[in-house]
């Protein structure tokens, strides 16, 4: 990926005007739409449209100020709803099945929770539970949710509501540190027992490609490809 | 190329959910117009925050490394681990690479993470303009890889799920675990209150 520095905005008003002033000045959201800050040092650029794929830097901290959005809504409507499919099939098929002298144990995620609630490590199934099952279906319900109605240009009822909770649960889904433990556990086990590994294991390797992809999204970009509907 | 302009030093400011750019505002109930999140120029409290959670995690990393977090049981022995005991054996196991990576998550990683976020906030305090590009670097470093910490507080959950063969083979987790998973938390909510516009307001060298 090439990239690529946005101009840096100046303030469109003359000297002896105080900055606030020229920002009354500017017309409203559709101005300020066309400036960025930079969300790590706060510097101000003037927004242009990025080529397939570059991204945005801000010069002053090196930060990502926005990469280019390669994905139609579209795509990422389909995506997001290959996601569901995967994290369905990752939740009920079992991750690795253990072999011992005949006897056979298998588990999927929610045994791990279970597992962990019942061997008195109830904090544990709860960061589990939430970091991996809750918080991860919750990401592609509610982008799923948006994004079915960003495709006829429209903002989903709560569309305001639903871009915070994603903006807020995003640093808190974990499916690919899940992904490298099971590896761990796996070669761990292995010591001891015959490992198997499972439909469930393929799904979260999948759904953790997925996710890869939807990282490189921003669905903050939702706000400018869609207009509001008065009801 | 010149410096662009600072929002603050505009009049403005962007909200931290949205981005969506508005005029500045002390106001602390005011609201995005856009999202209707409560806009802040600054991260609200976020040294004595950020300093309260990293403190907290560093005093729970303690039993979270004394203490062991999973114990494993056959009818002839009991064998109880910490972290660093499941490194190395996992190393004697034939498996090197991963005992580097889970080293790497387990290990490196929380310990990066106390001494950056701790050189971050005393900078920040001391309002020093020194090395803020690096500073700056270091924060994105500590945001992209703090999570990854949970590896072996899942390795455990799946091992405990597995291993399950009645008298014969058991594997339980122990409190170590419970410890550890808090200190991830913990220091992932630091780094979340920390707000990196501050390596850049009042730097004394500018
Ligand atoms: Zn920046």
């Amino acid at each position: 990926m090439r990239p690529v520095r946005h101009a840096p905005f100046t303030p469109i008003c003359d000297h002896r005007e105080r900055p606030i002033a020229a920002f009354d000045r500017l017309d409203g959201m559709q101005r300020a739409r066309n400036l960025i800050v930079c969300e790590h040092c706060d510097s101000v650029y003037r927004r242009r449209s990025l080529a397939r794929g570059e991204v945005a830097d801000c010069v002053v901290c090196g930060a990502v100020l926005e990469r280019h959005q390669w994905l139609g809504v579209d795509a990422q409507f389909a995506l997001i709803f290959a996601a569901l499919i995967v994290f369905v099939i990752a939740n009920v098929s079992p991750i690795v099945t253990l072999g011992l002298s005949g006897m056979k144990a298998a588990t999927t995620l929610w045994g791990a929770v279970i597992a962990m609630w019942n061997d008195g490590a109830q904090i544990v199934a709860f960061l589990s539970a939430m970091t991996l099952f809750f918080f991860p279906l919750g990401q592609i319900l509610i982008f799923g949710w948006v994004l079915w109605f960003a495709r006829k240009g429209i903002r989903a009822p709560g569309f305001p509501l639903a871009m915070s909770a994603l903006v807020r649960v995003k640093p808190w889904s974990m499916i690919e540190v899940f992904m490298l433990g099971t590896l761990v556990a796996v070669v761990k086990a292995h010591t001891y027992f015959d490992v198997v590994p499972g439909a469930g294991i393929w799904a979260f390797g999948f759904l953790t490609l997925l996710i890869t992809v939807f990282s490189s999204l921003d669905p903050r970009e939702l706000w400018d490809l869609t207009v509001e509907t008065k009801a | 190329m010149s410096t662009p302009p600072r929002a603050i030093d505009l009049g403005m400011m962007a909200c931290h959910v949205c981005r969506q750019v508005t005029a500045y505002t002390e106001d602390r109930h005011a609201h995005c117009p856009r999202c209707g999140n409560t806009l802040h120029a600054r991260k609200h409290a976020s040294v004595s925050r950020a300093w309260a959670l990293l403190v907290a995690a560093a005093i729970f990393y303690i039993p979270a490394n004394v203490f062991p977090i999973m114990r494993t049981q056959s009818i002839s022995s009991k064998d109880d681990n910490t972290i660093l005991s499941g490194i190395m054996e996992l190393w004697r196991a034939g498996s090197p690479g991963l005992a580097v990576i889970v080293f790497t998550a387990s290990i490196i990683v929380p310990v990066l993470k106390f001494l950056i976020m701790g050189f971050l906030l005393v900078t920040v305090q001391r309002s020093s303009g020194m090395v803020a590009r690096q500073r700056a670097r270091l924060y994105r470093f500590v945001e992209l890889v703090g999570y990854w910490s949970m590896l072996d507080v899942f390795v455990v959950a799946i091992l405990s799920a597995l291993v399950h063969f009645k008298i014969l083979s058991r594997v339980e987790p122990l409190p170590g675990v419970v410890y550890f998973g808090i200190v991830v938390v913990l220091t992932m909510l630091s780094a979340m209150s920390f707000d990196p516009r501050l390596i850049w307001d009042n730097r004394k060298s500018q």
